[in-house]
This record gives structure tokens, sequence and C-alpha cells, in this order.
């Protein structure tokens, strides 16, 4: 049994988590919305025997008590992602949201997709690609020991930084900062983002710096990460230590390296892969909630 | 080269482009004292900020001595005549930065993206322009595109509302006809209302030269640097510039003695080390890498026993950016378990 779902935006983040829900156990994708008849995403999708359409969400709205849809996946943008969302709450679909609107908490799946179990939630908030590559290791140290400060770089390929990134890139460093707090377990997060134009486009790179509050604990912290990176490696098989943790004072500096699956964005593009997958295996655990009944939407057409 | 009759307008970096030549560390005594002796020798704009830029306080790029507020706060009211500016790096600073600035009496935000990414700065330059400030557009690693393709970036900034657009040569890499070719695209290309600036780094001993090329081939703005107190070699002197353009008949509005004495009397006195054209930094403008990674190579080439040069050869080949200074440790961290599997066969 899987619960139906509908994603909505067909840009590359929308187009490359179908590709992933296609395979899932839990997620049936039903609907691709999109606002581009001519959009590569919606033409994938019919193919794939979804249904489409290039009105935007309201064209999805009427169809979800007959296609029984229970979770929608929004990939568009932080400005258009607020009104999709209640339109859809309203109808007693759960949203993934996975633009930097973040009005529903953030989740982090190794980190805290268990506490979003039972809560009833109808929004939850992807954070941001280097949030997700990040916050789990920030999470392995503060784990260990107190986190005074956390600070990461976030590098991606030119190609795989969309029109929305770089039109609100301020939302990137402010959100994943916060993340890096509330998620993470850091007393004050800091991020930064650098887009890097080389041909071959570079495969993501994150840093990820923390200040503990006493002498870190050197051997509890390397099997901490060690656990983590194997957490985030169940769904995202490319994340990789490259060099770290490195130890320096109270400095404790760990080297990521995210490649994608190479669904429908290229290897090289492990930002966006790291969010598609994380969005997905959180939709697969409401999705697997449903199923057992400890996850009850409001009616729809409520 | 005739200039005779141009005015050119000389931007100072010392209190910036010279945190990183000195970890971040420059006092705010030390600020005051040497933005005010520029403003006494008539430089016109002074740029005071973290080496990376508003909000660039961090592990990666160093923590200042004080914040980029307590900076501008300090240094604002103090000018008689100069007026001050901040520079932004959209990714690491924000439109909150940006704030904060204009709140602390700034005059100029420049906003910088790596060459090819202006579209990332839409949204601070708009502010920028916005709030009422002399809005620059800021294109770093210049080296690295064609001339077409940096005036297609300059031009994507001044429809955001820059109205004056860099050309910066972060590596100290160019030479003079390509700066000529650089400057001349965008004079070409842009508004002729819109500004054309010049900011040079030092390392093959170019900044004059390069700095020339681009005064004839129509840039309004220069930067440099008292002493050249800047990253890798440094920027291009600015005393020494000054003194060229007076002898050329350019007028610039700058004492030449007096900032002669700034450099000297002033500036090389703060210095943690003398701002030459050392191995590494001859490197750095030889291979194109990014001037601001010196000090980090240095440090981190020491912690692990590699050359500096080594590194940055390495971060040269891997065509890393501007602020991509958490490459440096990661690169001798692969050079040196390298090192030690060569070892242990």
């Amino acid at each position: 049994m899987k619960v139906n779902a509908a994603l909505v935006g067909s840009g590359n983040i929308g187009t490359d988590l179908m590709m992933k829900a296609l395979r899932s156990d839990w997620i049936n994708p039903v609907w691709m919305v999109g606002i581009d008849p001519d959009s590569d995403g919606l033409a994938k999708a019919g193919a794939s025997g979804l249904k489409t359409t290039h009105e935007g969400v309201d064209a999805l709205l009427d169809h979800i008590g007959e296609d029984d849809i229970k979770i929608a996946f929004d990939a568009t943008s932080a400005y258009v992602h607020p009104e999709n969302s209640r339109k859809l709450e309203q109808r007693g679909v759960l949203v993934i949201d996975l633009t930097p609107a973040a009005i529903g908490p953030y989740c982090v799946p190794p980190v805290n997709l268990q506490e979003h179990v039972g809560k009833q939630e109808a929004n939850v908030n992807m954070v941001s690609c280097g949030g997700q590559a990040t916050i789990p290791m920030v999470a392995a140290v503060s784990r260990v020991q107190p986190v005074e400060y956390a600070e990461i770089v976030a590098t991606v390929a030119s190609k795989s930084a969309g029109p929305g990134t770089r039109k609100n890139i301020d939302e990137f460093t402010r959100t994943t900062a916060n993340g890096l707090e509330r998620v993470g377990g850091a007393g004050r997060g800091k991020a930064i983002i650098i887009l890097n134009p080389a041909e071959p486009p570079l495969i993501m790179r994150d840093t990820i710096h923390c200040l503990t509050q006493d002498d870190p604990d050197q051997e509890a912290i390397r099997k901490s990460v060690h656990d983590m990176i194997r957490e985030v490696q169940k769904y995202v098989p490319g994340y990789r230590l490259k060099n770290g943790p490195v130890f320096d004072g109270r400095r404790v500096s760990i080297f990521m390296e995210v490649k994608g699956l190479g669904d429908y964005l290229p290897e090289y593009a492990g930002n966006l892969d790291i969010m598609t997958a994380a969005a997905l295996r959180t939709g697969e655990m409401f999705a697997e909630e449903i199923i057992n009944g400890t996850l009850q939407l409001a009616a729809a057409g409520a | 080269m005739n200039l005779a009759g141009k005015t050119v307008r000389l931007h100072d970096m010392c209190l910036r482009d010279g945190m990183h030549a000195k970890r971040h560390l420059i006092s705010v005594d030390q600020m005051i004292s040497v933005a005010s002796a520029l403003d006494e020798a008539g430089i016109h704009l002074i740029e005071v900020t973290h080496g990376d830029g508003l909000g660039g306080a961090s592990i990666n790029y160093g923590f200042p001595a004080s914040t980029d507020q307590e900076y501008l706060q300090a240094v604002v009211p103090q000018m008689k005549n100069a007026r001050v500016s901040a520079l932004l790096l959209p990714g690491i600073g924000t439109v909150e930065h940006l704030h904060m600035a204009r709140d602390c009496g700034v005059h100029t935000l420049r906003v910088a993206t790596h060459c090819t990414e202006a579209d990332v700065a839409e949204q601070h330059i708009g502010s920028a322009r916005k709030l009422g400030l002399d809005t620059v557009g800021f294109l770093m690693m210049a080296h690295m595109v064609e001339p077409e393709q940096l005036l297609e970036q300059g031009k994507l900034m001044e429809s955001y509302g820059a109205n004056c657009i860099y050309c910066t040569d972060s590596a100290g890499y160019m030479l003079p006809d390509d700066v000529t070719a650089r400057i001349g695209a965008l004079r070409a290309g842009l508004e002729p209302d819109t500004e054309i600036g010049f900011h040079g780094h030092h390392n093959l001993a170019m900044g004059i030269a390069n700095s020339l090329a681009a005064v004839e081939a129509g840039a309004d703005r220069i930067d440099g640097s008292a002493a050249g107190l800047g990253a890798g070699a440094g920027n291009t002197p600015l005393e020494v510039f000054n003194a060229v353009l007076d002898r050329m008949g350019v007028k610039t509005g700058v004492d030449v003695f007096k900032l002669m004495n700034v450099a000297e009397d002033v500036v090389v006195p703060i210095m943690d080390q003398l701002i030459r054209v050392d191995r590494d930094s001859l490197i750095m403008g030889y291979a194109g890498v990014y001037s601001s990674f010196l000090l980090h190579a240095k440090r981190v080439g020491e912690k692990y026993d590699i050359a500096s040069g080594d590194i940055l050869v390495e971060l040269g080949k891997m065509k890393t950016i501007g602020g991509q200074e958490d490459m440096i440790e990661d690169v001798a961290l692969n050079m040196a378990r390298a090192r030690r599997d060569v070892k242990a066969v």
C-alpha cells in the first residue's frame, strides 16, 4: 500500500524528486503540477504515467478528493509557496516544503525526522540544500558536547544553482544559519554559499566548522560523525567525508563532498539531490504514519 | 600614452583589502588614524570593512579585531571630505548588513560577485540603489572570462541599479592588454553615464601599468592602497600611482607628497610583514589564484609542513574562486595524506 502524492513545481527539483518517488515503497506520485506547458519536467511526468497540468496548483485542487492525494511536495519558490500551502492544507493535504519559505518546522531526516512523528503537522520545511548537507554534521558534534558556534561553507557548481536561489541568496544564508541553530543544536550559526562556474562542474563541497564550548572529546566526536554519515548515506549514498574531523583547539572542522545519484540532475548537483532525497524520505515517514493510522489528516474540503 | 587632462577618482583599500594582509586585525584606532591621514591627503573614497566584506567575520576568513559596525561608526564621523565605502559579497553578507552600513553613514556600497555570477547580486544592488547609495557592481577574478562575457555580467549589474561597474583583477594575473580589452569592452557597451572602475593586485608588479591602461581605456575610478597594503603582493600602491598620474597631467585632487607621507609614516608602521612580491604572491599572479588566499596558505602550509606555493598552485588547478578559503586546509590535508601514503609504501 502506498500513499498518493502530488509534486508541485516541474523544474529541476520537482522532476528529480519524481524520479526518486517512482521508486518509493511508500509514496505513489500521481500528479505533477507546473506552470509552463513546455517544461521538460511535465513531459517526463506525462511519459511516466503521472497526471499533469500546466495551470498551477489551482488546477490540482479539484482532483485532490477523487485521486486521494494525501501529501504534496512543493518545489516552486519561496514567493509562491505560502499561497500553495494555504490552499493544499485547507483540503487536508500534508505539505512538504522544498522552498526556503520555511513556514513549517524544519526537517533534517537523520537528525529530527522522528520528532515530527505524531505531531499532526500540516507543513514541514526542508531548510536548504546546504542545510541538509551540513546540519547532520553539526548535530553529530552537538550530541557529544555543546557547540557554541557552527559555521558552514557550501560550494556548489554554478550550473546547479537555479534562478530562485540566485534571486534570493540571502534566504539561503538566513535559513541555513537558522537550521544550524534550531536543528543542528549550535548556539549561533553562520552559513556561507559560493557558486563556482568551473568546467567540468565541481561536485558539491561542504565544510563544517564547529566551536565547542569546552575542549572537544575527539574520540567521541569522530565516532559520532562517522555514525551520522552512515545515516545520511542511507538516502544519499554519495555523502562522503573528504577530510577531518580536524581538531584545532576548540575548532572541529569536517570536509564533506555530496555526489548526487544522477537521476534527473547530473551527479555533481549533490546539493539538489540531497534536498529531493531528504524530502522523499520525510514524505515516506509520513506516508507510513498515514497508512498505520497514527497520522490523521484534516478532512478534505474542510 | 597621453592621459593629460583626464580626471581619475582614487579609492583607497588599506582598511578593507589591507585587512587580509593584517589577518583582519586592524584596530579601531589604527582605522581612524589611517583614514584621517588619507582624508587629509585628499583621497575621496576610503573602503572600511572586513577583508571579505560585510559579514565576513568567520572561522573561514578570520574573525576581525572589531565588528564592521564598530569600524564604520568610528571612522565615518571623523571624515572631513572623504566618503566611506563598504564591500559586500552576496553569499557571505546580506541585505541586513547593507542596511547597517547605510545607517553608519556609508556613501558607497560595492557589491562583489565572481565574474560569471552577477545575478546573485540583484537584491543587494537593488537595495543599495533604492537607499540612494553610490552603488558599484564589482566583478571579481575578471581574468577568468573574455571581455564580452564580462560586459554581459556588467550589463546585468547595471540593470539592477549599479551606477559604476568594476573590472577586478583579484589574482593580480592580468597584463595591460588584458585590462585594455576588458575596460574597453565595458566602456563601449555600458550606458555612457555608468562609471567604470579597475581594482588591481600587484602580484606581477603590474598594478601601476594595469591601472594606467585602465585609465586610458576609459576607467573613471581606480582602486589602490597607500603603501600597497592589501591581499597578495598588495593593491596598486596608491601614492606611487598618484605621483605617476600627476607627472602625466591627470587630475586626482590628491596631494602627491601628503599621500607619500601617509604611506610611509602611517601605513607602513602598522604592517605585520613587508608587502612585496614574494614567491607565493608571484605564484598567485602567475597561476591566477585569489590573492586573499596568501596568508591562509602560509599558515596552513606551516601547520602541515607543506610548501604554501604548492598549495596555491593546486588551488589554481582546481579553479577555486574568491571565498573558497576552506579548500586551503582541504588541499593541505590531501597533500599530507599523499605524502604519508608514499612513505608507507
